[in-house]
This record gives C-alpha cells, sequence and structure tokens, in this order.
C-alpha cells in the first residue's frame, strides 16, 4: 500500500491540490490502512465504520482552493452548487458542515460522494478505490474555483464592485499560478508507427497537466493513425496514459473502443470532419468560466444554455457552443466539429475546450494554451471594466 | 422535509402479493407489513425473505414456492424499470436460484395491482396461470405440452406478457429456462424445471393500473439525472456501447484482454474472433434494435426476420467457447436454446465440457444436434441436460468442468480479473458475472479501473458490488443503467417514487441484508467455504500465455471477503451479523 499512498501524496501536490504530506488517506479492505498518523483518523474510521466503503481522503486544500472554498462556504446554505458540466453531471452538489462531527460528516456522506468541512477541508470517498475519491476531491476543487470566479464576474456585473468578496478575490488573485507557457516542443509528426502515436499522446497529455490547463483526470486526447483513431480511456488521467489508449478503427470493425473516452464521438466527427489527424480537449479554467458569463436577458433558454443556447457566442474569438457530455441528444459532438471547420478551438458551455492540430500535438496544445491564456487576460480586462465603470 | 404518510396508502409498491396454490387449484391475496417491503425492497430481495421458510424442501417439492416478483420502480417513469426477479430453489445447484429477467411480465404484474405472485402445490393436471387485472385462472394446458417456446406463445398473444417453460423442461433439462415473452430468459438456474414441476406450461398476465408516485415532480428531476449519465456513459450509449451494438459489443475488448473462454477455457484468445464480433453481427443481419419494456438503451438486437441476435455470453461461448467460427451457427444455436427453453451458457458449456472430454471440436452440424438433443432429451443430450459438472463428474472426468457450486461459468476468463475470480466463487447462485460484477471497473473502468491483476481491497469491492446488485435486483432495474449511473442516483428515484427518505448508503445496507439472507439459506442447504471455489484448472500453469492465479493470494482474498462479509472462517453465517441486520 505504501507505494498508492505515496503515488497519490505526491498527486495531490503536483497537481496544486493541497500542500506537500497533507491528505491523510484510508483503505480499507478487511482492515483499515493509513498512509500517516493522524489525530483525525478516530473520526474517520467511524466514517468507516458506517459507511460501506474502501478509501476515504481528508484534506485541507491548497491555501488557494481553501480561500475559495471557505469563501463559498460562508455562504452557502448546506450545500455549493456549482453549475460547471461535470458538477452537474456527476456530483450534483457539494455539501457543506460546520466541524469535523463524525454524524454530520456520515449523513453528508450518506447522500454525497463528498463533503466539505468548512474552514477545515474536505473529505471525499471511493467504493473501489482511493482513485475515485482522489477524483472527486479535485472535482471539489474544480468546481468551486469555476464558481467563485464566476459568481464574482457576475456579483460586479450586477453591482459594479466586489463587494465583500474584495479582500478574498484579490488574495486569491495573488496565488494563481503564472500564466502558463510553451517552452517545450512536442513529439513532431506526422508519425509513422503506433509507437510514436502512442508516445505521441502520452507526451501531449503529460505536458497539458504539468502546465495546469487541465487537472489530471479531466480531459481526453486523440490521434487518427492508419485509419483507427487512438484515443485516451475513460476516466483515465491525461498524464498517465501508458496503457490507457484504445486503438478503435474508424469503419467501426470492432468493439474494442467501449472503453474509449466518452468524448469518442466528437473526437470521430471532428477528424472526419475537419482536416485535423490531432485532437485536444481539456478543461481549462478560465475558458471554462467565461463560457458561462452571457449578459443576454430574460432568454427562453435560461438554465438550459448547456443544451439548447441558439445564439453565435464567443470569447476572445473562440466560439462557445452548447452540449453535453457522450452520445445523447444534446450530445457535444453535433456542435464541436462544426465549430471547429473554421476555428482553432471551441469551448463547450460549462465544460471545456477542444483543439486540433494537422499533423501533431504541437499546434493543438499551443492553441488550448493561447485561448485560455487569453480567456484568463480577458476575465480580469472585464473586471477591471466593470469596476471602472463604478 | 419531513415525510408524513397517510394510512394505508402505498406508494411504488402495490402492497399485495397473489399466492396461487396449484394443488388445491386456490388463490388468496396477501398483504406484507410495508415494513418488510421496505427491509427487502422487492424483486430478489422480497423473494430470499418468502423462500427462506422453505429453502431445505427439495425444489421439486410441491411446497416449494416459485415466486415472480416486481420491484417499487416498476410501472413508473424510472429508467430501467421494466425488469423483475423469478426466485425459488435451484434443481441444478442446490443453491438459491433466481434470475432478473426483462420484458413485459414485470409491467403487466403491477399493472395488474401486484407485487408479485407465489405459486405452490402441484397441478393435477399440465396447467397454465391467466391474469387480467384482478380476475385469476387456473387453466388446463395439456393441449401445449412439449410445445416449443415460440409456438406456445404465439397460441397465448393476446393474454398480456407471457411466462411459458419449453420442452427442456419438460424432459428434465437442469438448466432449463422460463422464457418471458418468447425472448426473454429467466436463465442459468434451471428455474424452468421448478415451473414444469408444477404441472405449470405458462403464466399470463394483464393489467391497466397505474402505480402510485409520491412525488412525480422529483421523480422527473432524478430520472433528468439518471438519463444525463446514461448518456455520458460509453459502454451504455458511446459508439462501441451496447446500445448499438447490444451486449455484444464486449466481445472483442474481452478478446483483446485476453480473458475469452476459448476450447473450455484452454486458451485465453480467438483467433476468430475479428469475425465473430458484434460488427460481424450487424454487418451480416442488419438488426434493428429493441428491448425491455420502457427502457430506451434497447440493448436488444433482432434480425428483420426477428430472430434474436445473442447475447455476449451466448456468442462468446457458442464460438470461442467451442472454436466455432461459423456466425449462422451462434445465431442458430442462440435460437435453438430460447426456443427449447434452455439457458445458453450451460448449454454451451456442457457441448464443450463433451468435446474436450472426446478430445475433439465440434463442427457446426454436430452443435446444433447436440442442442436438440439436449432441449428434447435425446442420445447424448440426456446427460449433457444435467449439466456440465454432472456430465463430467459421470463420465470420470470431473476437471473438465468449469463450474462453481455446479453452475458453468459465463464469457470472463478469471485468470484476467482477479475480482472476477472471488466474485464467482463466492456468488450465491453458482458462477456468475453478474452476482458483484467487478468486470464494470476491472475492464470497463467504472466507476474508476482498477487493477484487475490485484486481489489488493477486492475482497470488498466485491462485497460491495454484491450488496449494489442485490438492490438493482430488488429494485428491479437494469444493471447495465450503473455502467453511468450510481446508487446515489437511484436512492433519489426511490425515495420519490415510494416517499421513503432513502441514501443510497441505506439501500446498500438493504442489499447487505438481502446477499446475507441467501448465504444463510445457502448454509442451510450444507454450503461452505469449500464450495467458495473455482476449478483448479485456474490455479494451474497453462499454454495460454497467461499466469494462473495464485491459489495463496486467492484463498488470502477469500478470506478477507470473508471477515468483510461477516462470515466464519469457514463461510457460515453469525448470529451477531443476522442480529445487526434484522434478519428474520
Amino acid at each position: 500500500m505504501k507505494t498508492i499512498f505515496n503515488k497519490y501524496e505526491e498527486k495531490f501536490w503536483r497537481n496544486g491540490l493541497t500542500e506537500r504530506g497533507a491528505p491523510l488517506i484510508g483503505f480499507r479492505d478487511a482492515e483499515i490502512q493509513w498512509n500517516k498518523n493522524d489525530e483525525k483518523r478516530v473520526v474517520l474510521e467511524t466514517v468507516f465504520e458506517e459507511l460501506d466503503i474502501n478509501a476515504i481522503i481528508f484534506s485541507k486544500p491548497s491555501q488557494l482552493y481553501s480561500d475559495i472554498i471557505d469563501s463559498l462556504s460562508a455562504v452557502s446554505d448546506g450545500s455549493i452548487r456549482p453549475v460547471d458540466c461535470e458538477t452537474r453531471t456527476f456530483f450534483h452538489e457539494l455539501p457543506v458542515i460546520k466541524s469535523l462531527d463524525p454524524d454530520a460528516i456520515i449523513a453528508s456522506l450518506k447522500a454525497r460522494k463528498c463533503v466539505i468541512i468548512q474552514g477545515t477541508g474536505i473529505i471525499a470517498y471511493g467504493t473501489v478505490s482511493i482513485e475515485q475519491a482522489f477524483i472527486t476531491f479535485s472535482s471539489v476543487c474544480f468546481a468551486c474555483f469555476v464558481k467563485f470566479f464566476l459568481d464574482i464576474l457576475i456579483h460586479v456585473k450586477k453591482y459594479f464592485h466586489q463587494g465583500t468578496f474584495k479582500t478574498v478575490f484579490e488574495n486569491v488573485i495573488k496565488q494563481l499560478p503564472p500564466l502558463p507557457i510553451m517552452d517545450t516542443t512536442l513529439k513532431t509528426g506526422p508519425f509513422t508507427n503506433e509507437a510514436d502515436v502512442l508516445q505521441a499522446i502520452s507526451e501531449a497529455g503529460k505536458l497539458t497537466v504539468q502546465k495546469r490547463l487541465v487537472d489530471s483526470f479531466f480531459g481526453n486526447i486523440s490521434y487518427l493513425f492508419n485509419e483507427k483513431l487512438y484515443i485516451s480511456q475513460t476516466g483515465s488521467s491525461l498524464d498517465e496514459l501508458d496503457g490507457c489508449i484504445d486503438p478503435c478503427p474508424i469503419d467501426g470493425s470492432s468493439c474494442v473502443g467501449i472503453t474509449a473516452s466518452s468524448e469518442y464521438p466528437a473526437h470521430f466527427q471532428v477528424i472526419k470532419q475537419t482536416e485535423n489527424r490531432a485532437v485536444l480537449h481539456g478543461h481549462p479554467l478560465f475558458s471554462v468560466i467565461l463560457s458561462m458569463d452571457c449578459d443576454k436577458p430574460c432568454c427562453e433558454f435560461e438554465g438550459q444554455c448547456h443544451l439548447k443556447c441558439p445564439d453565435n457566442r464567443s470569447v476572445c474569438g473562440i466560439p462557445i457552443v452548447p452540449g453535453e457530455v457522450g452520445s445523447g441528444k444534446f450530445g457535444l459532438w453535433h456542435t464541436v466539429p462544426d465549430a471547429l471547420k473554421q476555428n482553432p478551438g471551441v469551448i463547450v458551455y460549462g465544460h471545456g475546450l477542444f483543439t486540433t492540430g494537422k499533423e501533431d500535438f504541437n499546434e493543438a496544445f499551443h492553441h488550448l494554451l493561447a485561448i485560455e491564456n487569453a480567456c484568463r487576460k480577458e476575465y480580469f480586462n472585464k473586471i477591471k471594466r466593470l469596476s471602472i465603470s463604478q | 422535509m419531513p415525510i408524513i404518510f397517510q394510512a394505508n396508502v402505498m406508494f411504488g409498491w402495490c402492497g399485495k402479493i397473489l399466492k396461487i396454490d396449484l394443488s388445491e387449484g386456490s388463490w388468496k391475496i396477501v398483504k406484507p407489513p410495508r415494513e418488510i417491503f421496505e427491509k427487502y425492497i422487492g424483486g430478489r430481495g422480497l423473494g430470499g425473505y418468502f423462500l427462506k421458510k422453505y429453502i431445505t424442501l427439495d425444489w421439486n417439492d410441491p411446497a416449494m414456492p416459485l415466486m415472480f416478483l416486481t420491484g417499487p420502480l416498476v410501472n413508473t417513469i424510472s429508467p430501467t424499470s421494466g425488469r423483475m426477479t423469478i426466485m425459488s430453489r435451484s434443481p441444478l445447484t442446490g443453491t438459491v436460484g433466481d434470475c432478473s429477467v426483462g420484458g413485459s411480465l414485470g409491467t403487466e404484474l403491477k399493472r395488474a395491482g401486484f407485487d408479485g405472485i407465489i405459486v405452490t402445490g402441484k397441478s393435477q393436471k399440465p396447467c397454465g396461470i391467466e391474469i387480467d387485472n384482478g380476475i385469476i385462472k387456473i387453466t388446463f394446458s395439456s393441449h401445449l405440452k412439449n410445445m416449443t417456446v415460440s409456438r406456445a406463445t404465439n397460441l397465448l398473444k393476446g393474454k398480456g406478457a407471457v411466462a411459458v417453460s419449453g420442452p427442456a423442461a419438460a424432459h428434465g433439462v437442469l438448466f432449463s429456462n422460463i422464457m418471458i415473452d418468447g425472448r426473454f430468459s429467466a436463465g442459468r438456474n434451471g428455474l424452468g424445471m421448478v415451473f414444469a414441476a408444477k404441472n405449470l406450461k405458462y403464466l399470463t398476465v394483464k393489467g391497466s393500473g397505474k402505480t402510485e408516485v409520491f412525488d412525480s415532480n422529483t421523480l422527473i428531476r432524478a430520472r433528468e439525472d439518471v438519463m444525463r449519465l446514461i448518456s455520458a456513459s460509453p459502454a451504455i450509449s458511446g459508439s462501441f456501447g451496447i446500445s448499438k451494438f447490444g451486449t455484444g459489443a464486449l466481445y472483442d475488448l474481452l478478446d483483446a484482454r485476453r480473458m475469452m473462454p476459448t476450447d473450455n477455457f484452454r486458451k485465453i484468445q480467438f483467433e476468430y474472433a475479428s469475425k465473430m464480433n458484434a460488427h460481424a453481427f450487424q454487418k451480416r443481419y442488419n438488426p434493428k434494435s429493441t428491448g425491455c419494456k420502457g427502457c430506451h438503451i434497447l440493448c436488444k438486437k433482432r434480425t428483420l426476420g426477428g430472430t434474436d441476435i445473442p447475447e455476449f455470453e451466448t456468442m462468446s461461448h457458442f464460438s470461442a467457447l467451442l472454436g466455432n467460427y461459423d456466425l449462422e451457427t451462434v445465431l442458430e444455436a442462440n435460437r435453438i436454446c430460447n426456443d427449447l427453453g434452455m439457458d445458453t451458457i450451460s448449454a454451451a458449456a456442457s457441448l464443450s465440457c463433451y468435446a474436450e472430454h472426446i478430445g475433439e471440436t465440434l463442427s457446426p452440424e454436430k452443435i446444433i444436434l447436440l442442442l436438440n438433443e439436449t432441449g428434447n432429451g435425446k442420445g447424448i443430450g440426456k446427460d449433457l441436460g444435467k449439466g456440465a459438472f454432472r456430465y463430467a463428474a459421470d463420465v470420470g472426468n470431473p476437471d473438465i468442468s468449469i463450474t462453481v457450486k455446479g453452475q458453468a461459468l459465463p464469457a470472463y476468463d478469471p485468470r484476467g480479473a482477479y475480482g472476477m475470480a472471488l466474485a464467482y466463487a463466492t456468488s450465491t447462485r453458482g458462477a456468475c458475472h453478474l452476482r458483484a460484477y467487478p468486470v464494470s471497473h476491472e475492464i470497463l473502468r467504472k466507476p474508476v479501473a482498477t487493477d484487475r491483476f490485484s486481489f489488493q481491497g477486492k475482497a470488498r469491492m466485491v462485497k460491495i458490488g454484491e450488496d449494489l446488485n442485490a438492490v438493482v435486483d430488488s429494485l428491479t432495474v437494469c444493471k447495465f443503467v450503473f455502467f453511468g449511473a450510481s446508487i446515489e442516483e437511484y436512492s433519489h428515484i426511490y425515495t420519490a417514487v415510494t416517499g421513503k427518505e432513502t441514501t443510497g448508503h441505506d439501500l446498500l445496507k438493504a442489499g447487505e441484508r438481502i446477499y446475507y439472507n441467501e448465504r444463510i439459506m445457502n448454509f442451510e442447504n450444507g454450503f461452505s467455504a469449500i464450495d467458495d471455489d473455482l476449478p483448479m484448472r485456474f490455479f494451474k500453469d497453462s499454454e495460454t500465455g497467461i499466469s494462473p492465479i495464485n491459489r495463496d493470494d486467492f484463498i488470502a482474498a477469500r478470506k478477507n471477503y470473508y471477515r468483510v462479509r461477516g462470515l466464519d472462517r469457514d463461510g457460515k453465517p453469525l448470529q451477531k451479523k443476522i442480529d445487526e441486520l434484522g434478519i428474520e
């Protein structure tokens, strides 16, 4: 278990989710094993007794996320309800409690996959593995970040100032990592063998995470080679793609890609409808935040923007389209490919960004990075413009 | 928000069970207390509750109940809820015998105003049961004796949902099915034999009632959450998912992961897999999609001529397991099994056991001949109809029986997924992929991927999976939906339908009670750790190119499982746990 505990401690820190060594991780088969001694184990062991789960993680998030989550918790009515795609689809709401009280924790975890303990940390659990708890923890951080910045933008637009958020907002801004830059070259294509394809995908995935353009398990990536679309598997981490790439024959002659990313239909349509071989999809934060910033008053589709927004919206010249995860009636595979015919990228409302490359991932990665950086600059310019008009 | 119930009003459940005694030719309606429904939910859970008192009787004892039970979500807009459970004691294994089955029977039964039917006794003459809302008739059915499933079902058309047994049951095939609407199999355990032992040939049910829902608006919202997750699931709705290709979509993946049982589990990959996969069936037959009543996934595929495309297990076992590379033979084998009323997995396993014993690969013609002989009780088919376990013992070659508790293994080689290995062993109805379904995380990566070549953590994963699927079979919804949704979303649906405020973990607790009850019943019939085991073939070196399962690791994982499940070292239930779970 030590190796697995070490892996996740490292992952938390590397992804900027917690301070190094902060997470308390428990794993239970017949016996509970912990990654370290900690007085909070007593509380979490009570949770283990009451709930049939096999993994639990407790940690205070890193200062950036702590400030954000504490701020949202303070004004919550017992739960935080982010509206981004991931939370809406998989988590529904994030319960908040006041203290590390075992009964309150158990009651929350019976209903939801995680609980935020105001001013203290996040608890997340898994029924099959630590990975499940890690993903939940990471999703809470992502969802709260997006909600925090979106809420502030909405507040500023309404009141022309940041109000009670001002101090925490300024604090949070100071902690944002610097704008990422493209300081390396990815493997150049076109690729002539499968090994190179797999290596290129893996390398691009790692860099996307390393540059903090996406938390590791969010996003997916594909490359067309030799009549097969090589695509990351569902639920795989972009920085751990070795052995997690499905080669899917594009003539559909094999269903081996049943484990391919849920966004396979979008990737497939993109390579079919455009001249590109490489497709990269991430969930960069400010692209997602600005995709949900809409000024249209009294819209008949209010609350259904992610499904039915009929307007030609854009940010920084990049189109924003509606669409849900997967293959359903409102799936993003209906909207993304068309938008990519004329643009270097497309943002899916409240979800993430798709970019493409003709022969390799250099172009796709460059666009991903440039669009996210442009969105981040635009966000703060917008706050500035609106605040000045006060 | 506190929920206040009106006295005597039930939501979701009808609160009524129809008890029919075929010896007496009588029936009555019983109304179990609400607490029983809440504790055991419905379907398999409720079946186990009613079965326990009789479990030590022989399967063909007239007093042995044969039960048809729905769940509280049936006949509502809850996704994939058009299913039901049929349950009794298994003639094949001697364990609890149950099967979740689709079609329209569950919905019609609920519309007729019943949560279930319990049939006991034995009719003096071949009979049928006809239910039309509140009207119940016991009819004579001599004219249907030995009739194939398709013919009998056709003759009964117009009487609502139809359940029949086929010639296989009449000829003593221990893995004979009850067939619903001519196409949906209540299979594996030999429930068709219990049906026939009561001198029952058919059951028809027609109803027109509505199931009361506590909070329709909340149900609509909860339903939307599940539908969104179904759309997001590659395994269900993806380009290669079961909605498009049927369950045969798994065929290529299992071969690619070197888990395809080939030549009676002597190999793990099939050289003709790419010619025998779901795509090949689609290309050859251009099938249309169909499914259970009220389900939009539509995982069943049917040729334009009306022949069912085989499910994954059937597709795999009638090709790779037998070394057969003729597509038409797979389709025809499936049709024969359904028409004679036999379990396809067990039928293929009997044939592969026979093939290994005689040292031959069966030709397509021989496969078809042997199936017909088995279902009609002729020639060597009489022996094969006893199942692989008994056949192998009878010919003095027990090692070639790839079974657990006498039931043949489905189409996932356990050497490629250790959770599956443990789950086969601990299943309460003999080798079954659906009891814990660790394939979900070990192969399909849901909810997240786990290390398939490790037993680490698998004891608890298997236990949780067993509890979850006990809930699924008791709500009587479809297991496939859990490739996308989770018990959390279904607890909202359950709460909205029944009005009983319930979390996912509350449901899992009920699942634990249901599963433990089954362990108790099996224990009462003498099952213990010695039966929770795999065939020795999987622990020995072979020419498959895959490592055998380490026996010590397996035993250690099983020991962990017993601890996690609250059993003693020999797999025996403990009074403390029985009390804790509130089992009567």
